[in-house]
């Protein structure tokens, strides 16, 4: 066959969000792809230097629907930061708990849907089925499935009693059970194994050289990980080995995502059976002083990054948001190429990416290459002028 | 005029189209049962499968720009005739009176219909999705056919006869092939597997890469009856193994008066293909869809080799054992 073009999105069934890949393929071998981003973009930075600290909060949860809990809590981190707070060691551990969690709940999902790229429905069934305890276990906890609201500036809204400490901790073992059995699923099941070695392969020069993050980061044995290097809430207390692979392939990826699932469940555990008594938040004023911070936070993705600049007030000035998605997307476009057809869902999937997330706008001038701001006017200026053309055809 | 109305019976009624229809939406249920509950699914109701086929034939039929639509409606009506003739010639409750010697080449070649089917639906839809699904399918169809053929017509080696219904008839007398025969039996099956493109060998079909594949342009009456097509393929290929390896319908010894034994040999054939599906059910649940490179891979270097060797062992058994 000579070389086709093969337009995978913006809707796909592959993709679970919008996304353009132009896949230049010869046969079945990729040559080149170019990638379309931004479909979705929302606002939201623009949004949350528009509201005051309570406010953005929920906002800012909003921005992912599976790690809603690290960007409220990276804000809040950096937001304290800023204003020099030290919260309670209570409110420490519930985040962490909660962060744990959220982590396992994602790593969980992303097995599920890693599965299904390959057709192997039965395990992603069986992975959301177990999800299901995690999510019963948040919802106990802070009354929701998706997005917690637990993080407040200064600590957390809600205590934990006793009772949900012990139902969490009841579910515990049944979950050790079964990320054990998935290890073992995930390191001799032969149609997986033979979809997952060697695919999408990425050597630790080449992490580094494109700025790969989190368990993409660690599947090539780049030993980056922020709750280590950079330790923040609980993270400095708690006991936890960073999981790295060697291999540097979709295979990798999906170990290291294994491992960390049982390194979460020995988090909670410790935290659970530890956790400090105490209030659960500190006063915290309306307003913080001028300064600018990078808060940074070891999403189930990735590293996490929110810059913050306040002036005083008690809005945020500049938010700027770095997804990890945004920092593993580069990684992708590379080890697409020379790979075969079948394997770009699984390679994409790879990274669990988190598109809408990553949305930004940046208006490029094409001659010159000058990046720069449009008004609202302009833009739907621009916008009837393109109606316009869409009329006369 | 008894024989002639004897053979409309056999064609239209039993075993022919109808109870095939039923039954093969009967399989298919208990296909998708089985697997939504080893996977901790509920699964779908029991007339699930006859009421997608009703619903999609009401649903409206869209015809791509600039495809030939006769063809497109014609192309799924042959491949669902061509398996339906094919189970015609399998024995379901005795030897099928339209049995001839050379029907076994036959239904072969009419159940690779489907494929070549699916090809040009791929090939016709001007859909890039379709085209390289199509072009999938027709490259597995060179994949797993010789090894499947290789491990049908062995049996019909050591029966000497081209027959289905003679190959029964001479299991009846000695042993089941699947005992004489075990590698075949498992190169059959997966075999089959492949050619109902179902998980691991889902390939032309992957969701996730190619949408629907050759179906991704089937609407309406040619989805459904495209539909209908593979569950049919479904009921003649478990048929044909359990014809070819299990014994097929015959008993050991004959019962009297003839329709109680016509009668145990269906219940026979029934146990027999649903044992089948269950295994198929469960090779599907168990694996993950491996890529066109790789089933070529296992295809020609272990499928072909073991089915080689299979009619190896057949020749060797045929000369030291020379059959009554």
């Amino acid at each position: 066959m000579a070389e086709v073009v093969i337009p995978i999105g913006p809707q796909h069934p592959a993709l679970k969000e919008p996304v353009n890949f132009r896949i230049i393929a010869d046969g079945e071998k990729i040559v080149r792809l170019e990638l379309d981003l931004s479909y979705n973009h929302r606002g939201i930075e623009k949004a949350a230097e528009q509201r005051n600290f309570i406010r953005v909060l929920p906002l800012l949860e909003r921005v992912c629907g599976i790690c809603s809990h690290s960007h409220a809590t990276n804000f809040a981190k950096g937001v304290e930061e800023i204003m020099a707070l030290e919260i309670p060691p209570r409110a420490r551990y519930i985040r962490t708990i909660i962060a744990e969690l959220e982590r396992m709940h994602s790593h969980l999902l992303w097995l599920g849907v890693a599965a299904h790229e390959i057709g192997f429905n039965t395990l992603f069934m069986w992975t959301w089925r177990d999800r299901e305890a995690v999510q019963d276990t948040l919802e106990e906890m802070s009354g929701n499935r998706v997005h917690y609201g637990m993080n407040e500036i200064g600590g957390v809204r809600r205590d934990l009693t006793p009772a949900q400490i012990q139902a969490a901790l009841s579910r515990l073992p049944v979950l050790e059970e079964r990320v054990r059995q998935y290890r073992q699923m995930v390191e001799s099941e032969e149609t997986l194994l033979m979809r997952f070695r060697g695919v999408g392969r990425l050597s630790k020069e080449e992490v580094l050289k494109y700025g790969a993050v989190g368990p993409t980061a660690r599947a090539s044995g780049v030993d980056y990980d922020v709750r280590k290097d950079d330790p923040y809430l609980a993270y400095a207390e708690v006991p936890f080995n960073v999981v790295t692979d060697t291999s540097g392939d979709v295979y990798g990826r999906t170990r290291v995502r294994v491992g960390e699932l049982g390194e979460s469940l020995k988090i909670v555990r410790y935290c659970l059976e530890h956790i400090p008594e105490g209030p659960i938040r500190a006063d915290a004023p309306h307003t913080a002083p001028e300064g600018e911070t990078l808060s940074r936070y070891e999403a189930p993705r990735g590293e996490l990054a929110h810059f913050i600049r306040t002036n005083g007030t008690d809005k945020a000035e500049r938010i700027d948001i770095r997804t990890p998605t945004l920092a593993n997307w580069t990684s992708v476009a590379v080890c697409l190429v020379n790979q075969n057809l079948a394997d770009i869902p699984v390679i994409v999937a790879a990274i669990d990416p988190c598109l809408s997330c990553t949305s930004r706008l940046t208006v490029v001038n094409r001659n010159d290459g000058t990046a720069g701001v449009i008004t609202f006017d302009e833009l739907r200026r621009r916008r009837d002028r393109q109606w316009d053309r869409q009329e006369l055809r | 005029m008894t024989d002639s109305l004897f053979l409309l019976v056999y064609i239209f009624l039993f075993p022919g189209f109808a109870f095939l229809i039923l039954y093969a939406w009967a399989l298919s249920f208990l296909d998708r049962k089985i697997a939504a509950r080893m996977q901790q699914r509920v699964g779908p109701p029991f007339y699930q499968p006859f009421a997608d086929f009703i619903k999609m034939l009401a649903k409206e039929v869209i015809n791509p720009r600039g495809v030939d639509w006769r063809l497109f409606d014609a192309i799924p009506l042959v491949a669902l005739a061509a398996v339906m003739t094919a189970f015609l010639y399998i024995p379901v409750t005795g030897a099928s009176p339209l049995a001839f010697p050379g029907d076994l080449v036959v239904v072969l070649y009419l159940l690779s219909l489907p494929a070549v089917a699916l090809f040009l639906l791929g090939w016709l839809s001007r859909n890039i999705f379709a085209a390289i699904g199509g072009v999938r399918a027709v490259t597995m169809l060179f994949i797993y056919e010789v090894p499947f053929f290789l491990a049908a017509l062995t049996p019909a080696l050591m029966a000497g006869s081209w027959s289905i219904s003679d190959i029964v008839l001479w299991q009846q007398k000695n042993l089941w092939f699947v005992f004489l025969q075990p590698i075949g039996f498992v190169v059959a099956l997966v075999g089959l597997q492949a050619k109902l493109e179902r998980t691991p060998f889902d390939i032309p079909e992957a969701e996730t890469e190619v949408i629907a594949g050759p179906w991704t342009e089937l609407t309406g009456r040619r989805l459904a009856l495209m539909d209908l097509c593979v569950q049919v393929s479904l009921v003649a290929g478990s048929a044909l193994i359990v014809a070819l390896f299990l014994g097929g319908p015959a008993l050991p010894w004959t019962l009297s008066p003839p329709w109680l034994n016509a009668l145990a040999g269906f219940l026979l054939f029934l146990i027999k293909t649903l044992a089948i599906i269950l295994i198929l059910a469960s090779i599907r649940v168990a694996t993950g869809r491996i890529r066109i490179d790789q089933l070529n891979d296992i295809g020609w270097k272990y499928l072909a080799g073991a089915a080689l060797v299979q009619v190896g062992i057949a020749l060797v058994i045929n000369y030291l054992w020379v059959t009554p």
